[in-house]
């Protein structure tokens, strides 16, 4: 054994986040929960929205075809699967057994795998939204969002309000059955107001109302707006802002490390 | 305690302090398919040099119970430790506390002249912790865990010697879930080492170990000692506590109850001797009971059990044969360690005596 005194370093070496995040990548080769739900189920949706000729259609009295509505829809789905399926269940997975408080035995703390964690989960939801976008726009003649930049900020707005519900339902399950229960309860409302089933403009008033007031409802109005070459509405954004704010605060004052 | 445990008392007994002499009336006891524990080595006691871990009037509650009421004591570099107690006496939380995984709520700790709650960085670089309960991620390998682990220390061990120390080599690129419970536990031994810390806790290392790798667990535990390193071993297992530790505190009810070698505990506050045999006829019991040496005597079924002191077998056979009654399968067992915890937690007990009213 060495005889390094315990004065002498005492920050973690750098390269403990490069491995943390290595090792959450193979991870999510091994268990490819995140890449299956959260990647494969949207594309596959996708590939098969685009043989449909149904999705050629104009949504009631808009100039909105279904296809085009359906590429922010799309992206809440990506978003929901990922942040609220993915994500929450091996945080819980590793309270409940105590490898977060192992780690913070260690001289690396465990937020710094939860960051690793987030950040895989980022890469997937990222890849994810390029190729739904990519796909729609090179494969399936949608036009391109005419205002990329609202476009990106309303879908890193969308991201980020989703992952910080995602980590409110990790800081409060119970434990992983639980976090994987409130993920699905969540899961079909957020969707259904986001206009999966029924396309928000042809919700009655009171519906549309509400679905203005959720995270991907306004997503996918300010997503629209972007890509029909209007910058997204101060308040799809704020609405969005606003549930990053909340849910950001929720989870960083609710979280449990063990 | 188990018979099977006063078997294994009397055959360390037997070759300890009676040689031949007693040997042939233990043949039962030595054939016993008990594997032969290695004897307590004679080490000396580890006493002398600084203390590097002092630990002084430790108060810990949790709302208004109170887990750790006072506890102090002083580990000297290079022991192992052992912190003994029955479940919910404070010995997690007393760790805990030493380890900076909690904060105390009143008293001093001083770990290598650092206090964990003001110089946690520091105390994790130094000081491993192997953790009660709690598993490792499934779906990495034993080599990328040990990897992981030593990338967060400064000064980290050689992973490769340190897995073969461990006997993990062969199980490198194997999954955490494919281990089996022996080499999880090892694994979580290695990962508590990984760091080259000055002092290791391990916290009930062996629960749920079978016999065999909890041999092969408290054989890696001397190396590691070997290797300078101080240990704390928080346990209740008592034959764990008597093979390892140099000193051993007993803790119940967050209080200190003795601290001393498991050899001294157990002489001082164990209780004296039992005798156990089956008499070949009938005699009275006043002819044993009188004697000096006897305190108690029961019956169970056909057999006698006498407790005592002092050279109680000689004294027993002696008086027997004054009254040509022969003393057949007899088991002799010397106060333990587990007789000491028994007596100072005074839990319901499954001992065999009937004590001395103590």
């Amino acid at each position: 054994m060495s005889t390094s005194t315990a004065t002498l370093t005492t920050r973690p070496p750098r390269r403990a986040l490069g491995k943390l995040i290595g090792l959450e990548f193979k991870v999510a080769l091994r268990a490819p929960v995140g890449l299956v739900l959260g990647v494969a189920v949207p594309v596959m949706l996708l590939a098969i929205f685009g043989e449909s000729g149904a999705f050629e259609k104009k949504i009631a009295t808009t100039s909105i075809t279904y296809r085009t509505e359906f590429v922010p829809i799309l992206i809440g789905l990506v978003l929901v699967l990922i942040a609220l399926v993915a994500l929450p269940i091996p945080v819980v997975n590793q309270r409940e057994s105590a490898y977060l408080r192992r780690l913070s035995t260690t001289p690396v703390a465990p937020r710094w795998l939860l960051a690793a964690q987030l950040a895989v989960d980022l890469v997937l939801a990222v890849v994810a939204m390029v190729l739904i976008v990519a796909g729609d726009v090179l494969l399936f003649g949608v036009h391109a969002p005419g205002q990329w930049a609202g476009f990106i900020l309303a879908a890193l707005l969308a991201t980020l309000a989703l992952f910080a519900l995602g980590l409110v339902i990790a800081a409060i399950a119970p434990s992983a059955a639980a976090a994987g229960v409130m993920g699905t309860i969540l899961l079909y409302p957020l969707l259904f107001f986001a206009g999966m089933w029924t396309p928000r403009a042809t919700m009655s008033p009171l519906l549309h109302h509400i679905s203005n007031l959720t995270p991907l409802g306004a997503a996918v109005q300010a997503m629209l707006n972007a890509m029909q070459g209007t910058f997204p509405t101060i308040g799809s954004l704020g609405v969005m802002a606003a549930w990053v704010l909340l849910c950001g605060f929720a989870a960083v004052k609710l979280f449990r490390w063990e | 305690m188990a018979l099977a445990a006063n078997i294994f008392r009397l055959d360390r007994l037997t070759r300890a302090h009676f040689g031949s002499m007693f040997a042939a009336s233990a043949t039962a006891a030595a054939d016993a398919p008990v594997a032969m524990p290695q004897e307590r080595s004679l080490r000396q006691p580890v006493e002398a040099g600084p203390p590097i871990i002092e630990v002084s009037r430790l108060r810990k509650t949790y709302g208004s119970t109170v887990a750790v009421e006072d506890v102090s004591f002083a580990v000297t570099e290079g022991e192992i430790f052992g912190i003994l107690g029955p479940n919910g006496a404070g010995k997690t939380t007393t760790v805990e506390c030493l380890s900076g995984l909690r904060a105390r709520d009143g008293g001093t700790i001083s770990i290598l002249g650092l206090d964990p709650q003001h110089d946690r960085a520091a105390i994790r670089e130094c000081v491993g912790v192997q953790l009660q309960e709690g598993s490792l991620r499934p779906v990495l390998r034993v080599g990328e865990l040990v990897d992981l682990f030593a990338s967060f220390y400064a000064q980290p061990a050689d992973t490769d010697q340190l897995l073969d120390l461990l006997g993990l080599t062969a199980k490198r690129r194997a999954f955490y879930r494919s281990l089996s419970g022996g080499q999880k536990q090892r694994l979580s031994v290695a990962l508590a080492l990984v760091g080259n810390p000055k002092i290791a806790i391990l916290d009930e290392l062996t629960t749920g170990l079978d016999p065999q790798a909890r041999r092969e667990t408290w054989g890696l535990i001397e190396s590691v000692r070997d290797r300078g390193v101080t240990i704390i071993l928080v346990t209740h297992f008592m034959d764990e506590a008597e093979r390892l530790c140099d000193r051993v505190a007993l803790i119940d009810a967050g209080r200190v109850l003795a601290m001393d070698t498991p050899v001294r505990l157990a002489e001082r506050e164990g209780g004296g001797n039992h005798m156990r045999f089956q008499p070949s006829g009938p005699f009275d019991d006043r002819l044993l009971t009188a004697l000096s040496e006897v305190n108690d005597l029961e019956h169970q079924g056909s057999r006698v059990v006498v407790s005592g002191s002092g050279d109680l077998l000689n004294a027993v056979m002696h008086a027997l044969a004054t009254v040509d009654v022969e003393a057949k399968d007899v088991q002799l067992e010397s106060a333990t360690l587990e007789d000491a915890f028994v007596r100072l937690t005074r839990r319901p007990t499954r001992r065999l005596e009937g004590g001395d009213g103590r």
